[in-house]
């Protein structure tokens, strides 16, 4: 895997490519107030995503992961930054803010896997209106070209045989079921890139590797690259060449899983680490050192994002700006003036 | 150790009456409780944990049917009681932290209040005294004091789950039973209520029945567990005992199905299938289905229980050496 | 499987499956609503009242002769005094001018059915593209429709009845389009709106925009179908409010219309026999009873489907 650099993959590689990627929500939108005041959600991102890679994104909710997956399928629109997409004609194209035909075009390569199975599709529509609707507003095949596609999916995904499965509704179907018809959906129009947000936090365990191991399947076969948005380290291990760790909408660590779950380098990456219970009843883990919770990032001052929760943090980490994501040896980037 | 159970529970079996028939949720379950002890219930979700939960308390809907089986408190059969009966032992002998307990609280009252309420109902405690003890709790489960006069709105997860578990704690409880109280948190929030969870019971010599899926957050809290499976405890024992060396292919199934953040990555077994529709459980061992090493026997007969001291599991071929009876 | 095979398949099975949810999901429903009482009651007076209003060119087209028992023209040569009371011949007696007042019952339920399923339809093909479009647009355009509703709200709907039917001629259509407008454009606007709003925020809406589907396509095949059981809810309520504002405006003598239950109060009242209800009961309890009853049994039936769609308010 091209883990070696986080931000320079050599262009040919690269399908997709954050740079400081911002997403600003307002906090109150009133008629009459001048000053307003932003949820700073996702602040200066940028990485790389290779094809056929699966990059992480890992951290506590609230730290801008949902923001940051939606803005590279353009669910949402960034307000500041840049989205390069490495088209079919080895072009990058900024796609942060398409419109119109070229964006209804993009979705075709671009697609997301929902956390919650449950409310990801439209009760009233039956599995197959649900994974033909990409086709169909793509106005891709005619009626039976479509049958065959969404069937092929459906055993892709293990939902055979597919025409016990194409007539059914949503709540006939179990969780991991509903999950493998989310995801043939996101791939029925063969995308190179999936955003999966969460994508089996709310499935049982026994579900859950199911799912995992057929996700990792398919980006193999199909050359797929994912961000694989999870807040459980442990299935990003499973999951990710690499990992990026975020809080408040920076990313605070990038580099190798496995690289990074040895040998953490930031606090909090420490603290997230250590905090994951051990299913070994004589284990005695090292206390988490860090206090409180995510707070809402609304105008954060300009100092280390993780000022007020980090054990190490001192006057420097006050008085001086975020730190930048850099090279901490070995390929590593963290952001912390500490480290 | 002299053994002084604070809750012993035999033969319980409650269904749930549907249109369809009978839901099998609890299903002859034994077991019990000793004072100071802390007892984790693990299994996938639909095996009838919240139910036990549910049973244990008494606060049943409306179509579930106690069937048989009886719940002693302290000595006490509580199984016969009338609701108003019942109203006296909830807080003061056995209380809950629900599995969607962040958003049990009302949102219109105080969260200090809606403790002083809660007290006042319990005891004859004068105003100034609750006051004094909402204080103590929030002192106990790490809450700011200035949080007691604020509404749940403007508490996060984790302080709510917090409030919750300071509510539980108020009468002194003799046992306190958590559904999942940490599922819906993040894990470094998850992290410090399992630790002052840990902490208080000691410090109280509380008794304490933890609910969850997960198998690392069971051996981190707790002493003894139980798998439930399809309604019934298919495998018992110290936790300790039964991580190391699983009896029952389920537990087992469930211990590898885990990805681990520490240590080797080994690949991940997957358990195929999912549990059961209690509704129509499978004949003979529950687990059969899905299990790689059934017979013919597990079929169609009941597993007979396999011992290792103080461990058991009901099963037919054990994956690990049992004592023969 | 060969391709001949799924052309077929797909509609057909397609269909069935949709078929196979409604007629599921119409059976639920049923059990829910029969469940509660109210709304069986509701049910049978409605039928009741279809039932005369079916009746009634059958019975003008065998027993009763039209010159006799016409609702508007007939005159009942067989009574030497007008109003007459109750007889065989005429079960409610005549009116004032002489016509029989089960005939104009009758006719009027028709077009009382009418009236209301008219306004009901209108209310919500407007309530539900108003609640569907301001929700999912929001901004702008939700301020503008949600500022409309308020000025739709605020107006009482009655004395903006009365100025239009003294500006223009009102009857019956004119009358449901009227009534339709400012119930969809308002309050049930506002209701559908606030549905529309917990529609926006599911997660297949944004699967639908992330496959590229337009505004369009996300309203019409995600966001009305699920507000559809609503819409159906409130158009019960847009009867009740047009059968009785259509009754009190014909009371008023402000319809043009031919015969209504409001204009038969009203010919008593012109008369001069409104404050003799115990000696010509006739004349006045047979209308406003079916004003009331008829009003109550889609309220009835309302607060029933209420409990069927809102399962919050499901008692167990
Ligand atoms: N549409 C929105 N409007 C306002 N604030 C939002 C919106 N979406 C997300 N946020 C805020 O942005 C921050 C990051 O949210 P999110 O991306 O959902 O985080 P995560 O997925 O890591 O839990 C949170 O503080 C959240 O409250
Ligand atoms: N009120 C109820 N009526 C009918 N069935 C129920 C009811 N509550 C729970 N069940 C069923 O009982 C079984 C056990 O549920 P539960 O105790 O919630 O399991 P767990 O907590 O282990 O997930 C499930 O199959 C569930 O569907
Ligand atoms: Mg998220
Ligand atoms: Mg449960």
């Amino acid at each position: 895997m091209n883990g070696s650099s986080g931000i320079s993959n050599p262009p040919s590689r690269t399908l997709i490519s954050a740079v400081n990627l911002s997403k600003l929500y307002p906090v109150s939108e009133g008629w009459f107030r001048r000053d307003r005041s932003f949820i700073h959600a996702v602040d200066g991102v940028s990485f790389d995503l290779a094809r056929g890679e699966t990059l992480g994104l890992v951290g506590e909710s609230g730290c801008g992961k949902t923001t940051t997956g939606r803005m590279l399928v353009r669910l949402t629109e960034p307000t500041d930054g840049q989205v390069l997409f490495n088209n079919e004609s080895g072009d990058l194209e900024d796609i942060a803010h398409l419109k119109g035909a070229p964006l209804k075009n993009f979705r075709r390569r671009a697609q997301m896997v929902f956390q919650d199975p449950y409310e990801s599709m439209n009760p009233r529509r039956t599995i197959f209106d649900t994974v033909a609707e990409p086709l169909h507003v793509q106005k891709i095949g005619d009626h039976s070209e479509r049958f065959e596609r969404v069937s092929e999916t459906l055993s892709m995904v293990g939902l055979t045989p597919p025409s016990s499965f194409l007539f059914r509704f949503p709540h006939e179907l179990s969780g991991g079921q509903r999950q493998r018809a989310a995801i043939a959906r996101a791939l029925v129009m063969n995308p190179s890139f999936v955003v999966a947000d969460e994508p089996t936090s709310m499935l049982d365990i026994s579900i859950r590797t199911g799912i995992m191991q057929l996700m990792g399947e398919l980006a193999d076969q199909l050359g797929i690259s994912y961000l694989y948005i999870t807040h459980d380290l442990a299935v990003a291990r499973y999951m990710c060449s690499r990992i990026a760790v975020m809080y408040l909408g920076k990313i605070v660590e990038m580099g190798e899983t496995e690289e990074v779950l040895r040998n953490p380098v930031h606090p909090y990456t420490k603290a997230l680490l250590s905090a994951v219970p051990v299913p070994d009843p004589g284990a005695d883990r090292e206390p988490v050192t860090i206090k409180g919770s995510v707070s809402v990032p609304v105008d954060p001052l300009p100092r280390c994002r993780f000022y007020d929760r980090c054990p190490i943090a001192d006057d420097f980490c006050r008085d001086n700006d975020h730190p930048p994501l850099e090279d901490k040896g070995a390929g590593r980037l963290a952001a912390c003036h500490k480290a | 150790m002299t053994s002084d159970p604070v809750l012993v529970v035999e033969d319980l079996t409650m269904h749930y009456a549907t249109r369809a028939g009978p839901v099998r949720a609890v299903d002859g379950v034994s077991f019990s409780v000793e004072r100071g002890q802390s007892l984790g219930l693990v299994g996938e979700s639909g095996c009838g944990k919240s139910s036990i939960a549910m049973t244990l308390l008494k606060l049943l809907p409306d179509n579930a049917r106690l069937v048989s089986g009886s719940i002693t408190l302290n000595g006490v059969d509580v199984v016969p009681l009338s609701e108003n009966q019942m109203r006296e032992h909830r807080w003061d002998r056995i209380s809950m932290v629900f599995q969607a307990a962040m958003n049990s609280l009302d949102p219109v009252y105080r969260v200090g209040d809606q403790i002083i309420e809660a007290l006042e109902a319990h005891s004859a405690s004068a105003p100034r005294d609750a006051m004094e003890r909402v204080r103590e709790l929030f002192d106990l489960v790490s809450l700011d004091p200035s949080y007691i006069r604020r509404y749940p709105h403007e508490y996060s997860g984790g302080m709510r789950q917090r409030a919750i578990i300071a509510m539980a704690l108020a009468c002194e409880p003799d046992i306190i039973v958590a559904d999942e109280p940490t599922t819906a948190l993040d894990v470094i929030v998850q992290d410090h209520i399992l630790r002052e969870m840990q902490a208080i019971q000691r410090a109280l010599n509380m008794s304490m029945i933890y609910i969850s899926h997960d198998m690392a957050v069971i051996a981190e809290v707790c002493d003894v567990v139980g798998v439930m499976y399809a309604g019934k405890l298919v495998e018992f024992g110290p936790t300790a005992e039964v991580y190391a060396r699983p009896i029952h292919p389920y537990t087992k199934a469930l211990m590898s199905a885990f990805p681990s953040v520490r240590g080797e990555k080994h690949d991940l077994a997957t358990l195929p299938g999912e549990p059961p529709d209690l509704l129509d459980p499978p004949s003979g061992c529950a687990f059969h289905p899905r299990c790689a090493y059934a017979t013919d026997e597990c079929r169609t007969s009941i597993p007979p229980t396999a011992k290792h001291g103080d461990q058991w599991a009901t099963c037919w071929n054990p994956v690990a050496d049992v004592d023969s009876e | 499987m060969s391709t001949v095979n799924t052309q077929h398949a797909a509609p057909t099975g397609l269909w069935r499956a949709r078929l196979r949810l409604a007629s599921q999901s119409l059976r639920e429903s049923w059990q829910l609503f029969a469940r509660t009482r109210i709304g069986i009651i509701g049910l049978t007076i409605i039928g009741l009242y279809a039932l005369l209003a079916l009746a009634h060119p059958i019975l003008m087209n065998t027993v009763w002769e039209p010159r006799t028992y016409d609702p508007v023209v007939g005159y009942a040569f067989d009574e030497t005094q007008q109003p007459a009371p109750p007889s065989l011949k005429h079960l409610l007696g005549t009116d004032p001018l002489g016509r029989d007042i089960l005939s104009q019952l009758m006719f009027s339920a028709r077009s009382e059915f009418l009236l209301g399923l008219l306004a009901a339809t209108v209310t919500v093909v407007i309530g539900t593209a108003v609640g569907a479009i301001a929700a999912y647009f929001g901004g702008w355009v939700d301020t503008l429709l949600m500022r409309l509703a308020d000025i739709m709200i605020m107006m009482p709907a009655i004395s903006v009845l009365i100025v239009l039917s003294a500006l223009i001629g009102v009857e019956h259509f004119e009358l449901a389009l009227i009534i339709g407008i400012l119930s969809g454009f308002g309050a049930t606007g506002v209701v559908l709106k606030s549905q529309a709003l917990s529609v926006v925020v599911k997660p297949y809406i944004d699967a639908a925009r992330a496959a590229g589907g337009g505004h369009f396509h996300i309203i019409l095949i995600h966001i009305v179908p699920n507000l559809l059981p609503l819409s159906f809810l409130y158009m019960m309520f847009t009867v009740t409010s047009a059968i009785f504002s259509e009754a009190v405006l014909s009371f008023l003598g402000l319809l043009d219309v031919r015969m209504s239950w409001g204009l038969m109060i009203h010919t008593t009242e012109s008369a001069g026999y409104l404050l003799q209800v115990t000696d010509f009961w006739w004349l006045i309890f047979p209308a406003s009873l079916s004003i009331t009853l008829l009003c109550s049994a889609f309220y009835l039936v309302g607060r029933s489907l209420d409990e069927v769609v809102n399962p919050r308010l499901r008692s167990r």
